[in-house]
């Protein structure tokens, strides 16, 4: 039966983040003369981290640009080409320089389509690593799925392995809307099998959709990005003591999918959140107050815990860093208390 | 000669003033004038706009019309503003007409503006109704972006409004511009803002990039003296917005003559076409 099953399976790839990402974009460049790539070092340099690699040797100058260290500018100048019919891909090394830029995302990409009545859609996508990385500190490791989760107008996924990552990109460069894309610099280098559906050029993951990773009866656990690893490992360990967690990977912070989350609190009436930004505001509180204003409020046996980032600027110490995001024991912990264990 | 002219229009059998003034006009009257023009000061330019244009009688009634019209357009805007039907902000380009007008009177269709929140005026340069305008001023389904956006937010064909962060329209003036040389079909862009915008660092940014890749980008600098209530020489270390450009080549304007932007604009556009890279005006 094993060797019958194991002929019949469908050949699957190891694929890093990074390439599933790559060739997602690679796939839309060539799908769409209008797709465009701008940002720091995505030329000639293949990319701040290797993400863009190749793809200025396959399209060119025209369509894949180096610019200056001119975020505010450069993010400017890709909502404007938007406008003008284009569809950029405007990359910011990191996010936490997306803050040089954030009026130009918010107030001239996100609100337009809406303050225009309709007339003026704006199909750019910004995407590059979010949150904490390794020993980068305060300034270099800040988690912005919350900041740009507020905003109407805006679309915003936080995908966690290689299939979201292709998935997610090319479904955010068809988008007519503004899509942030919330990447992981240190997931780009991890390996995952992609499916063979995802070899085909017109793979996509819905945008507003989570995935239910692991299927379990005892606790929801939510998380979005990274984290989703660290909480598949702790499913794992507390599978041995019996204890079976469901874990869903939210994959899109903007529209929430708020939908296949109550459904699993309904069915396991236990709900842990899992993230590596900052509590306060935070989308696990998001996640939590729309339980609560839901029908699987009444099905709650325990409060819903959040295990978030500490509420510090990330340090620099190793041993401090490592305490200041979620890891796999804080989440143990966090599902033992709610389940009362 | 007035009984003649009677008599004749008697015979044609038509009203008695059109036909007089079609006799007088055809017989008496050239059909354009030409004007001298200020020279305009220049920054990294050999030479200049002409100084003499051509005003034919069909563009001189069309531009005073607009003129006139958004002149008219704006006082009302003022009242009901004042009135609080117009709620929020509203920003008047009473005064400075000649300068949307004449601006459109160098650019085709084709080409692409977009300004900041004084932008009533070009909104209805650019092609839309004074209905569309004021129904939207007053929060009306009506109004050109159904009353969602306000004075600041009104959009139309190559026209990207209406932004109300100042500054923030220049770089994306650029991209639009970047989009006219990738679709490589000889458009150019006006980026338009003032002279208190005129020292917002993303301008610079802006300036940096569409010279270095050579964008179809005319940046404009409206100059009316003012930021908010801020004079220009308490805001600015060099009020010569014409050369503040630095790489970019430059040219001052009379933004009070008509004719005088349309000249300077032809000019400026010419020079964007030709794919020398982009260029700045100062009118004011």
């Amino acid at each position: 039966m094993a060797a019958v099953s194991g002929l019949m399976r469908r050949p699957l790839e190891q694929v890093t983040v990074r390439d599933a990402i790559n060739q997602g974009m690679d796939e839309e460049l060539e799908r769409d003369e209008k797709v465009f790539l701008l940002g720091e070092e995505v030329a000639q340099y293949d990319g701040a981290y290797k993400v863009s690699r190749g793809l200025w040797k396959k399209y060119g100058d025209k369509r894949i640009i180096d610019t200056p260290i001119s975020e505010m500018g450069f993010a400017g100048i890709a909502v404007g080409a938007a406008m003008a019919g284009l569809r950029p891909i405007c990359e910011f090394m990191t996010f936490n320089f997306s803050m040089q830029a954030i009026d130009q995302v918010i107030n001239s990409a996100a609100k337009t389509y809406y303050m225009s009545g309709g007339l003026q859609p704006v199909p750019i996508v910004f995407r590059g690593p979010n949150g904490a990385s390794a020993g980068v500190a305060a300034q270099h490791s800040q988690c912005f799925a919350a900041w740009y989760g507020h905003c109407p107008g805006l679309k915003v996924v936080s995908p966690w392995n290689s299939e979201d990552a292709k998935g997610l990109i090319k479904s955010a460069i068809r988008d007519n809307n503004p899509v942030v894309v919330l990447e992981n610099e240190l997931m780009y280098g991890v390996p995952f099998e992609l499916p063979s559906e995802a070899q085909s050029k017109d793979f996509l993951i819905p945008i507003g959709k989570a995935k239910i990773e692991r299927q379990g009866t005892h606790i929801t656990v939510v998380a979005h990005s990274r984290p989703v690893g660290h909480c598949l490992e702790a499913a794992t360990v507390l599978s041995k003591e019996g204890i079976e967690c469901e874990v869903i990977n939210m994959r899109t912070i903007r529209p929430m999918d708020i939908e296949t989350i109550e459904a699993s609190v309904m069915k396991t009436n236990h709900l842990v959140t899992v993230e590596g930004g900052w509590p306060q505001f935070g989308v696990g509180a998001e996640v939590c107050a729309r339980i609560m204003e839901g029908p699987a409020f009444n099905f709650l046996d325990a409060p819903a815990v959040r295990v978030t980032g500490a509420d510090v600027p990330m340090p620099y110490a190793k041993i401090l860093e490592d305490n200041s995001i979620p890891q796999v024991k804080d989440i143990i912990f966090a599902i033992k208390k709610t389940l009362n264990i | 000669m007035r009984k003649m002219l009677a008599a004749v229009s008697r015979v044609l059998g038509v009203a008695q003033k059109p036909a007089s003034r079609v006799l007088v006009a055809s017989r008496n009257f050239a059909n354009d004038a030409t004007f001298e023009i200020k020279k305009c000061d220049l920054h990294r330019l050999e030479e200049g706009p002409p100084v003499t244009t051509v005003l034919t009688r069909e563009d001189g009634l069309k531009y005073y019309r607009m003129m006139q019209t958004v002149r008219r357009m704006e006082l009302k805007a003022d009242q009901l503003y004042k009135q609080k039907i117009i709620r929020g902000f509203c920003h008047l380009c009473d005064g400075q007409e000649a300068c949307c007008v004449g601006l459109e009177a160098g650019i085709n269709p084709t080409d692409h503006l977009i300004t900041a929140y004084r932008a009533h005026g070009f909104t209805f340069t650019r092609g839309l109704s004074v209905r569309e305008i004021l129904a939207e001023l007053t929060g009306r389904r009506g109004g050109c972006a159904k009353g969602k956006g306000g004075s600041m937010h009104m959009y139309a064909k190559n026209f990207y409004g209406g932004n109300g962060i100042v500054g923030a329209q220049v770089p994306l003036g650029a991209g639009i511009a970047l989009a006219c040389k990738y679709n490589g079909k000889d458009e150019v862009c006006l980026t338009l803002y003032g002279d208190g915008a005129a020292n917002q660092g993303q301008i610079f940014e802006a300036y940096n990039m569409a010279a270095l890749w050579k964008l179809p980008c005319i940046f404009i600098c409206e100059n009316n003296r003012y930021g908010m209530g801020t004079s220009v020489e308490r805001a600015a270390a060099s009020t010569d917005y014409y050369k503040r450009g630095d790489f970019i080549p430059g040219l001052r304007v009379d933004g009070m003559d008509v004719l005088c932007v349309r000249e300077a604009t032809r000019f400026a556009a010419a020079y964007c076409r030709s794919g020398k890279g982009p260029i700045l005006m100062e009118l004011q």
